[in-house]
């Protein structure tokens, strides 16, 4: 079993989705503590202490993003949770939520305390309706208990709890694009400044953070920022949800310390249990599908040498010409019968889908990157496209509003970064490229 | 498909339901409740938002028509059409393609004899591929109404198929 489980420690106990359960195995302790004995500040402290990293993909410190909210105002502040999972490859949020949904709504609470925010929403995206009404159950069961509305405790502290879903959008997973839908519009992203933490959810002072995040607050204040930052590697404190998808024998959610080996990852049976009918690994996108693909043989090995870990420094080592990033931890495994130009293609079709359209680059540019891979799948490419594809994606990348134009345009510069024979031999071999289940191999890049 | 000249109003149930969802929201923010409503509306009515419709729910939250039909038009859970009472949303994204997803778009298109985006001529299901439902490692799968349906196979979707014509209802989501 791997050790320092936080998360899913409980994962396997019969009920633990039930208030009762969830209690009874230690749950609403950190709220209990916060309240009686913590001021809100205390808790942002812990929470700093612990180096606990955004986990819904951009990393940012936690804690600091709380300590940015504005209390001096006076306004109403507002913490939100952005269960908008959509990342292609990433589905630990829901896993979490559907699972252990107080561990959640613990969080919510407490967070809410740090934050002095009498009002909080959970955002969930609009597919997951089931999760909602699991979602429900357990705010009906923690109003219940006292542990929501007014004077939660006996401490003064007032808050409601709100789940509310989406509509179907991945762009609603960048935070003001979420306030815009809360507010009821389209999930058109906002010029930053001024940031949500000064003028977010109906102008007032917002904090968003993912659920993983969320659900980590109860642990850190149970134990320690200091105890939290001892788990992991450097800067990479705690643990990490990783949902593991495509060519692997055990696909599924795992709760990995930061620091562990992708190779024990990936071949360990206590994880992933290897690649899929003995097959070998030929690349891997590791943190969610707008992060730089690698070849197998970057991924397991850094260009220095060295091993590669789950962390968010070592995935990024060697930057994007021979790294690429932790991300949401969507850890998407494909074996030596993937075509690159194909998944690629489906990626950049997702990507002109969820474009919002309001900024130039991306919305024409995620357009014409999928025309072009659609070609060159379908047999119909020039060489000169694929050096066209290059520049599309560097016209868009840096030049949008948010970074759903970079996330486009990182997975096209990296898979021709490193594969890009794979991209002419699709246009010099057409009739053998566009075969069902047809897909080039280099072997020094095979693991 | 609506009646034109049938009024449009919620059910004494779903207008409960519709003033719990207003009622998330703080004083003067009505407009919030739209995306939950506008899932309560299609659930509601046909499984598809016609203009009335968006009127309607326009009405009950005291904003413009266009505020409605811009959000009912961005979101790709909704649908501005008829629709089958079946919408088969099968995953179409990166991760599922790497273990079938389009395998079986192609099977559950020739079993209907219908293509993607297309519905069947009784009505009942339609066939649309969409992006990532956060599934990936539950690859191949698919949303109807409300269920996630994973680790499809020819076999599972006949069995589903057979489940769904002798319930006969709409099914879509909503909370």
């Amino acid at each position: 079993m791997a050790k320092n489980l936080i998360l899913l420690k409980e994962i396997n106990t019969p009920g633990i989705n039930t208030f009762e359960v969830y209690k009874r195995t230690g749950g609403y302790r950190a709220l209990e503590k916060a309240l009686k004995t913590m001021t809100p500040d205390e808790v942002t402290e812990e929470v700093k202490k612990s180096g606990l990293r955004g986990r819904g993909g951009a990393g940012f410190p936690t804690g600091m993003k709380w300590s940015f909210i504005d209390k001096k105002s006076g306004k109403p502040r507002y913490l939100v949770c952005n269960a908008d999972e959509s990342e292609p490859g990433t589905f630990k949020d829901r896993y979490l939520m559907q699972h252990i949904p107080h561990l959640l709504i613990e969080g919510m609470i407490v967070g809410s305390y740090a934050l002095g925010a009498n009002r909080s929403y959970i955002y969930v995206r609009g597919e997951m309706m089931y999760v909602i009404r699991i979602l429900q159950k357990a705010i009906d069961e923690a109003y219940a208990a006292g542990y929501l509305g007014k004077n939660i405790m006996g401490s003064g502290f007032d808050l409601d709890l709100y789940v509310t879903p989406g509509a179907g959008a991945y762009i609603c997973g960048e935070e003001t694009a979420l306030i815009e839908s809360l507010e009821g519009k389209r999930g058109n992203p906002r010029l930053k400044p001024p940031f949500p933490a000064i003028s977010g959810l109906y102008g007032n002072p917002t904090v968003v953070n993912n659920v993983e995040s969320i659900a980590s607050v109860s642990w850190i204040v149970n134990n320690g920022g200091d105890e939290y930052a001892k788990i992991g590697i450097g800067k990479s404190t705690g643990t990490k949800l990783i949902s593991a998808s495509g060519h692997l024998k055990k696909q599924g959610v795992y709760e990995i310390e930061l620091g562990l080996s992708v190779e024990e990852f990936i071949y360990s049976d206590e994880y992933c249990g290897g690649i899929r009918n003995g097959n070998k690994l030929k690349a891997c996108v590791a943190g969610g599908s707008s992060v730089p693909i690698l070849p197998a043989n970057l991924l397991l090995k850094t260009a220095k040498g060295e091993d590669r870990l789950m962390s968010y420094e070592s995935l990024s080592d060697g930057g994007f010409q021979t790294g690429t990033m932790l991300g949401s931890g969507g850890f998407i495994a494909m074996d030596e019968t993937t075509c690159i130009v194909h998944n690629l293609w489906t990626f950049a079709r997702f990507y002109h889908h969820e474009s919002c359209g309001q900024c130039s680059p991306c919305r024409e540019g995620t357009g014409w990157m999928e025309k072009i891979l659609h070609n060159i799948e379908h047999g119909h490419g020039t060489q000169s496209d694929i050096d066209l594809l290059l520049e599309v994606s560097k016209k868009i990348e840096g030049n949008t509003i948010c970074p759903l134009g970079d996330a486009a345009a990182w997975p096209v510069a990296s898979a021709i970064r490193h594969f890009r024979d794979e991209f002419e031999w699709h246009v010099s071999h057409p009739a053998e490229a566009t075969k069902k289940g047809a897909a080039f191999r280099n072997e020094s890049i095979l693991v | 498909m609506s009646d034109i000249n049938k009024k449009i109003e919620f059910s004494p149930s779903a207008k409960a339901l519709a003033d719990n969802y207003i009622n998330r929201f703080p004083e003067g923010k009505k407009k919030s409740a739209v995306i939950s409503i506008l899932h309560l509306a299609q659930a509601e009515f046909d499984g598809w938002l016609s203009p009335e419709v968006m009127e309607y729910v326009a009405s009950l939250l005291e904003i413009k028509p266009v505020e409605v039909y811009e959000v009912a038009t961005f979101y790709s859970m909704y649908y501005t059409k008829p629709q089958g009472k079946y919408v088969f949303e099968v995953c179409q994204t990166g991760p599922c393609c790497l273990n079938g997803a389009e395998d079986i778009i192609e099977y559950i298109g020739k079993k209907f004899g219908i293509k993607p985006g297309e519905t069947t001529a009784d009505g009942m299901f339609t066939l649309k591929p969409v992006e990532c439902l956060a599934a990936c490692g539950m690859a191949p799968m698919m949303q109807v109404g409300m269920d996630y349906h994973e680790y499809l196979t020819p076999a599972k979707i006949d069995e589903l198929v057979e489940q769904f014509k002798s319930e006969n209802k709409i099914s879509r989501a909503f909370c």
